[in-house]
């Protein structure tokens, strides 16, 4: 129980992790999967973010307080990097969805792959 | 501005980039890629030849940094030598680019198309130099990025490379968080990022249970990235369906930079030694790549579509790479350095030269190379010669490559496994035959399209196809600098 009340945010990190990545494999819609995407990188932002913080700790500023634990702001820096790649993940992600639906009237991967294959074998004969 | 040579290597394309955008007119878009790209592999020989002459990493401190403060970027025996080989290819495929471009994506789109190409390489050439484990995560994402929306430009010609760019990006992208997860894991350990203090801090923590969970976490994300068997799928209709330039460019490089990023995360921070690892990781890697040079060769047989069949063939020549690495020995990691060399050259080869004939006909299959071995003798000698390099033919590259591989199998008495390597790369004869018996042995079908050939197309591939020649045959350069990359990470290797 103290390993729970003790390390929650980890045992939040994993779920969210496994939701998402779940996600990203069972379903075969593409805006689904670029949520559960979404879901899992975010995951991993909260593990860095939880890893900097320290009890009783603020924002590493000095000043001349008798302030003496800091958070860690390097993780957070990094995720603050990671946020901007997911952020352009996640666009190049959309307008591959909105081109794929423009093209071939849906973003369901079963339907997708029978258009391709029945177009494969066409081309095939040709 | 000697000193400044590392960090310039990849600021060159990078910077390029936006300005490639803003040049409206393909011809300047194409000019400034040529000219950024050439000068990159023009840092990356002097940095070789440095290199070689200090006989010792160069360390580049950003900003006067030191490491691990700041972020380093070293340049050792094994990057010296990856560098020139992602530069070379990408300058080699940027002279052929101009007409396979025109051929297959829409005017407006050029200057764009150049600005991806110039930002994929600059992430590829980042990730080689960079001493910093999250800093690869971003030169990752930087090249993947750009590569998802290269692929996609496909699209012009071949639809199926919209979904094909989305797989990729779902896989790269659950690849690279994998990588990061893991790094998060290390760094909560050790409290760094600099690869060198990492290793040298790792022996605190070394079998403790976070450890190998990190340890599996960048394994498998680079195992997605590099495309191990049975993790593969997103790479063929990625290949197959962008535009030809693209798959010459990524056949080439891409999947070698993230079996050299495994090689500096597995033996640079882990270490031979680590408890465990070459139990784990090396069996894993062993076996997953003798199951991928049979898959993939198998599936190479039975595809009709040329650039599905150098793709699958792809997985193959990957497994071949994994094997050195899991062979978990000096001279398999020189095996699997040299071999990621000489597949550069064959792949990025075969692919241009599909890609001439691809934007001519539409597309490239066996039934478009019916008869085509009298019409376009340049480029498909090129292909035989790339092809034939790829089963391992003496006088050719490939040679040197499984003749080192085997040495690995064998010093280490994995004698079934030296036996299915030879076994696997025979069978690469196959598809070699298949392409021989349309080109050659057939009749040009009445009323099929006349192909041509111009040496702005062949001359590109053909340059690399006289440097798999060459260095099959003056191979010591190669060899040396090979054993010289592994011993950075084991010793021992000649």
């Amino acid at each position: 129980m103290s390993m729970l009340a003790g390390q929650w945010n980890y045992f939040l990190v994993i779920a969210l992790m496994m939701i998402g990545f779940y996600t990203v494999i069972a379903r075969g819609n593409m805006v689904k999967k670029m949520v559960g995407l979404t879901i899992f990188q975010t995951s991993v932002f909260m593990l860095y973010i939880s890893m900097g913080k320290i009890a009783n700790g603020t924002a590493p500023i000095l000043t001349d307080a008798a302030q003496k634990a800091y958070a860690n702001p390097l993780p957070h820096v990094l995720i603050l990097t990671a946020i901007v790649v997911g952020v352009a993940t996640t666009a190049v992600g959309y307008a591959l969805i909105i081109s794929v639906y423009e093209s071939y009237g849906t973003i369901e991967d079963d339907e997708l792959i029978k258009i391709i294959e029945a177009e494969e074998d066409e081309g095939a004969d040709a | 501005m000697m000193q400044h040579l590392p960090i310039l290597q990849i600021i060159v394309p990078l910077l390029g980039a936006p300005l490639a955008a803003l040049l409206r007119g393909r011809d300047l878009a194409w000019g400034l890629a040529l000219l950024l790209t050439g000068v990159a592999f023009l840092i990356s020989v002097v940095l070789f030849g440095q290199q070689k002459i200090a006989g010792e990493a160069l360390i580049y401190e950003l900003g006067g940094w030191p490491a691990p403060i700041g972020i380093v970027y070293v340049i050792d025996a094994a990057s010296a030598l990856v560098l020139p080989v992602v530069s070379g290819i990408a300058f080699v495929a940027t002279i052929a680019a101009r007409r396979l471009v025109e051929a297959e994506i829409d005017a407006r789109d050029h200057a764009l198309f150049y600005a991806a190409w110039l930002l994929t390489i600059a992430g590829m050439l980042g990730q080689v130099t960079t001493g910093d484990a999250f800093n690869i995560f971003v030169f990752l994402e930087i090249s993947s990025l750009s590569a998802y929306a290269l692929v996609a430009m496909g699209a012009g010609r071949d639809r199926r490379a919209l979904p094909a760019a989305f797989n990729y990006l779902i896989l790269g992208t659950v690849g690279a968080t994998f990588y990061v997860i893991g790094v998060g894991l290390l760094y909560m350990l050790t409290g760094t990022l600099n690869l060198m203090d990492l290793s040298e801090r790792l022996a605190d923590v070394e079998s403790t249970r976070a450890v190998f969970t990190a340890l599996a976490f960048i394994a498998l994300g680079l195992f997605l990235k590099m495309a191990l068997f049975p993790l593969h799928f997103w790479l063929v209709p990625a290949y197959a369906h962008a535009p030809s330039a693209v798959s010459a460019l990524m056949a080439a490089t891409a999947t070698k930079v993230s079996v050299y990023v495994l090689i500096r995360l597995i033996f640079g921070v882990f270490g031979i030694e680590f408890p465990g690892l070459a139990d784990a990781v090396g069996l894993l890697v062993l076996t997953l790549g003798i199951a991928g040079a049979f898959v993939g060769t198998l599936a190479a047989i039975l595809e009709t579509d040329l650039k599905k069949l150098f793709a699958q063939s792809s997985i193959a020549q990957l497994g071949y790479m994994a094997i050195g690495i899991g062979a978990m020995s000096a001279t398999g990691l020189a095996a699997a350095f040299i071999h990621l060399f000489n597949h550069a050259l064959m792949k990025g080869a075969l692919f241009l030269a599909i890609g001439a004939i691809a934007a001519q006909a539409g597309r490239a299959s066996m039934h478009t190379i019916e008869g085509a071995g009298r019409q376009i003798p340049i480029t498909m000698t090129a292909i035989l010669v790339g092809g034939l390099a790829l089963i391992g033919v003496p006088l050719t590259a490939g040679f040197i490559s499984k003749l080192y591989l085997i040495r690995a199998l064998l010093e280490q008495d994995f004698w079934m496994l030296a036996g299915l390597t030879f076994i696997s790369s025979a069978l690469a004869l196959a598809y070699v035959w298949k392409i021989i018996e349309a080109a050659w042995l057939k009749e040009r079908p009445e009323g099929a399209p006349v192909l041509t050939e111009s040496p702005v197309q062949y001359v590109p591939a053909w340059l690399m196809v006289v440097a798999t020649i060459g260095f099959g045959i003056f191979s010591a350069p190669l060899v040396e600098a090979a054993c010289a990359a592994a011993n950075v990470f084991i010793g021992g290797a000649r």
